[in-house]
């Protein structure tokens, strides 16, 4: 039996980066702040460049903890529901992901969010990495750490649960 | 707390640059309580269909809010810092509603000052989210 060739690269590459850009780029929040997301194959790292407006304390200064927060709840939701998706992608089932003018799947909802601060947030860029403990059919669990210069020194982590949004066609 | 110093403490308190960014309102600050405001801007919006907030701005103002009762708290002689904060959510905020959020420390000892919290939208009876903290205290 003959084998299908396989994709080419570029169209690979396309068609995920469009799905990453369709998640992303339609939340206001996401915007404000300022992240972006780095995709490598399948995993993605949250970005929040710095910037003035993150500040909480002035005099040391540090990052606020609600822009550590948002940033963390961010990284996970996008994590999450790029996990949910992945296999869509890749089938190319999901029309809304690829750029049409489709509706875009719903996201998970926030039940609950535990952060861990761990150190003051310094004055320059963070990055962050969601991991999906657990993903059901209507519940979730996810931790996700954030880093700025140094990935085993973390500024905060985060563990939280979310209600999966229903995929019933 | 004299009415005078309470105004100061609101004025540094605004001054916070991401608190600026979000247009909190500090409405309420002293003896371990703290009150704020944020009102509702489509740039926040976490759910482009709903048009509902993003958690995160909620998460943002719920950090903000109890972290200021911790340093309201009579007992807490400097500045404050955030080691833990659990959020649940109850419920989406009503899309064009202000959020409000109060929060009160009820216990400090000389290192923890122990936060909880809640935030509301239009109906005050039926909170859109609550929180639970414990924040650092520093000394002056």
């Amino acid at each position: 039996m003959a084998r299908s060739q396989p994709e080419p690269v570029q169209q690979v590459k396309k068609r995920r980066d469009a799905a990453l850009n369709a998640l992303v780029s339609g939340v206001p929040y996401i915007q404000f702040l300022g992240i972006t997301f780095d995709r490598r194959g399948d995993e993605l790292t949250g970005v929040m460049p710095f910037d003035e407006k993150l500040i909480g304390n002035p005099l040391l200064p540090a990052l606020h903890g609600g822009a550590t927060a948002a940033f963390l709840e961010v990284t996970a939701i996008i994590g999450l529901s790029w996990s949910m998706l992945w296999d869509d992608i890749e089938s190319g089932a999901l029309e809304a992901l690829a750029g049409s003018d489709a509706p875009l799947p719903k996201l998970p909802k926030t039940i609950d969010f535990t952060l861990d601060y761990l150190r003051s947030g310094l004055p320059r860029d963070a990055y962050a990495r969601a991991h999906v403990t657990r993903s059901g059919r209507r519940y979730a669990s996810v931790h996700v750490s954030a880093w700025q210069d140094n990935k085993a020194r973390p500024i905060a982590q985060a563990s939280g649960h979310f209600v999966m949004p229903r995929r019933d066609g | 707390m004299t009415p005078d110093k309470a105004k100061r403490a609101a004025q540094f308190i605004e001054a916070v640059p991401h608190a600026k960014a979000l247009g909190m309102k500090l409405v309420k600050f002293g003896d371990g309580e703290a009150e704020f405001t944020m009102g509702y801007d489509i740039r926040f919006i976490g759910d482009p269909e709903t048009g509902v907030i993003h958690g995160g701005a909620v998460s943002a103002l719920m950090d903000m809010c109890c972290g200021t009762a911790a340093l309201s708290h009579p007992d807490n002689p400097g500045g404050t810092a955030t080691i833990d904060l659990r959020i649940d959510y109850m419920r989406p905020a009503t899309p064009g509603q202000t959020i409000t959020a109060k929060a009160e420390c009820y216990h400090i000892t000389r290192s923890v000052a122990f936060v909880r919290g809640r935030a509301m939208d239009g109906d005050p009876d039926n909170p859109v989210a609550t929180a639970t903290g414990t924040f650092s205290v520093e000394a002056k």
